[in-house]
């Protein structure tokens, strides 16, 4: 047998690619980069959902975007919303992410699938049911938190009222350390057995391994793990379904911002500008990450 | 030792992520529940209460509706670019890869909900399951498809190359070669878009106005009685049937081929 086989030998032609690939192109295209594009555009607009501006736009220039930058409540949404990613992605998703797949890593059998278990349900259970979950586990009188607390002679706390940026950083941390769990796990198990062998051959600490060994090896996981979930956590809506935004704002992320002014306001074209900022936030994250990734493969 | 310190640490944290779990395994078959855990005499009266109830039903319906047809139109056609991507090379293709990649962590449904709805106006699709399935297409074929094509990528050629040496046709080949190959694959991504379409809530929240077209994830909003308070039983049993298919179906995925797909990003 003499088969020549070179690696950028096409199976099928061009054209059949060309063919195969159009449909998809046509889908993305239409509902993924054009209304992209197109918001940079009607952030330009006076675009409204009712009356005389919903049938006949007016082009108003970057009106928009000045209101926007002007707006006090932009301003705390973005507080609130970097509060948010902070607290969530980067230390509740990402160090907590960390921990579960270090301690997996040393437990090996039905422990690790219970507890692996548990964590994923966390985090495909539906968007709605995980709200509704949470309204009852933090409710004033009947919530499972608060009847504990009792229990151990604590007062009870209305917490979506007192903490409502602690409830929803909990909240969105039980709901999305999964997936970080998932990615340092693997990364770990990248990591050759031989190292950490020789680690216990010549006495060194758990803690040593960890700093010295571990961490170094999977620090390019551990980087594009903060970017990705970052960019999930500023783009995440559920809060809305926990919250709406309140109480008085406090949890008024930039995700629900948004949909306030578009949808409750009826101000499209304001709200298309907000969405261009953040397009462009996505692009510079998406940017880093993309960076990195090259990097990393290199 | 050490491996006992890890143990009683990860029943520890596992013990606070089921906290939460809790309500949607008692409250759905306790007689009369509330927001907190009670144990009693388990019953299915909640259930019947959703099946009695229409919206209920109609908005199962809309659900399994919405996530079959998406699922039916994004995976042949996110299986078709990921075998032209893997398999043929042609101009611009990195181009449009890169694109694809980035297009798909930049566009959310948060930064998109505005002008899709615009878009959706503009066409005449608001309120219509085909605008929302088109723009559920739209949003789910990038990731699933580089996920297809790592599948693609990690077929040989060989078997592709040697039909062809041996006389078939490229219709032929496709047809029998290819696309058995795929196959696995393709369940896969079928099931990923299923599950993502099916929990979805931001789309058909904005992009569906009447009730009667309301999937699960809108219609469990509308269960209050009529001073407005919430239906405790029926929004428990509900969000246990309406979660069941998504772990059933997670399970399916995760014992076939690990789950080293789920999200399209490899370790």
């Amino acid at each position: 047998m003499s088969m020549r086989v070179r690696c950028d030998n096409p199976i099928i032609s061009r054209r059949t690619a060309a063919t195969f690939a159009l449909p998809t192109l046509v889908f993305v295209g239409v509902f993924l980069a054009f209304p992209a594009l197109w918001a940079m555009y009607i952030g330009l607009t006076n675009l409204r959902l009712t009356g005389i501006s919903a049938i006949q736009p007016r082009f108003v220039g970057f009106a928009n975007f000045v209101s926007i930058l002007r707006d006090s409540f932009f301003h705390n949404s973005l507080r609130i919303t970097a509060q948010f990613v902070l607290g969530s992605a980067l230390i509740g998703q990402l160090l907590l992410g960390l921990l579960l797949a270090v301690l997996l890593y040393n437990v090996k059998g039905p422990i690790n699938d219970i507890v692996s278990s548990i964590v994923i349900l966390a985090w495909i259970i539906p968007e709605v049911v995980v709200a509704y979950l949470w309204v009852a586990f933090l409710d004033y009188d009947f919530g499972l938190l608060n009847v504990t607390r009792n229990l151990l002679g604590m007062p009870a706390v209305n917490w979506f009222f007192s903490h409502p940026v602690l409830s929803i950083i909990v909240f969105n941390t039980w709901r999305g350390t999964a997936f970080s769990m998932l990615l340092m796990g693997a990364a770990l198990q990248t990591i050759p057995p031989s190292f950490l062998e020789t680690a216990d051959v010549i006495g060194a600490s758990e803690w040593r391994k960890f700093r010295d060994i571990m961490i170094p090896l999977i620090r390019p996981h551990m980087i594009t793990n903060a970017v990705l979930i970052t960019i999930w956590t500023f783009n995440v809506f559920g809060p809305f379904l926990l919250t709406g935004g309140g109480p008085a704002f406090a949890t008024d992320l930039v995700s629900i911002y948004t949909y306030r002014n578009a949808f409750k306001y009826f101000k499209l074209g304001y709200g298309s500008a907000i969405s261009t900022i953040i397009l462009a936030i996505n692009l510079i994250l998406a940017a880093v990450y993309m960076k990195l990734a090259r990097r990393g493969r290199a | 030792m050490k491996r006992a310190l890890c143990v009683v640490a990860l029943l520890f944290i596992a013990g606070l992520f089921a906290l939460p779990i809790l309500w949607l395994v008692t409250a759905p078959f306790n007689e009369r529940p509330t927001l907190g855990l009670q144990f009693g005499k388990p019953t299915l009266s909640n259930f019947e209460g959703v099946f009695r109830n229409p919206t209920a039903v109609r908005g199962l319906r809309n659900s399994l509706l919405q996530a079959a047809a998406t699922m039916l139109i994004a995976t042949p056609v996110a299986t078709m670019a990921a075998y032209a991507f893997s398999r043929a090379s042609f101009p611009g293709q990195h181009t449009i890869l890169y694109f694809l990649i980035l297009l798909s962590s930049v566009v959310s449904g948060v930064s998109a909900m505005v002008p899709l709805y615009v878009l959706m106006q503009t066409l005449g699709l608001i309120d219509k399951h085909v605008g929302l399935v088109m723009v559920y297409v739209g949003g789910l074929l990038p990731t699933n498809m580089f996920i297809m094509k790592d599948f693609v990528d990690s077929i040989p050629r060989a078997y592709e190359e040697a039909a062809l040496v041996d006389g078939s046709t490229p219709r032929q080949v496709l047809l029998n070669i290819a696309f058995p190959l795929c196959r696995p694959g393709m369940a896969v991504i079928a099931v990923l878009i299923f599950v993502s379409t099916w929990s979805n809530f931001l789309m058909p929240f904005i992009l569906l106005r009447s009730a009667s077209k309301a999937p699960a994830s809108v219609a469990i909003y509308t269960f209050f009685n009529e001073v407005g308070i919430p239906l405790i039983g029926l929004i428990a049993a509900y969000s246990f049937i309406y979660t069941f298919p998504v772990v059933v179906l997670y399970l399916i995925v995760n014992r076939k081929f690990g789950f080293r797909f789920y999200g399209g990003i490899k370790g």
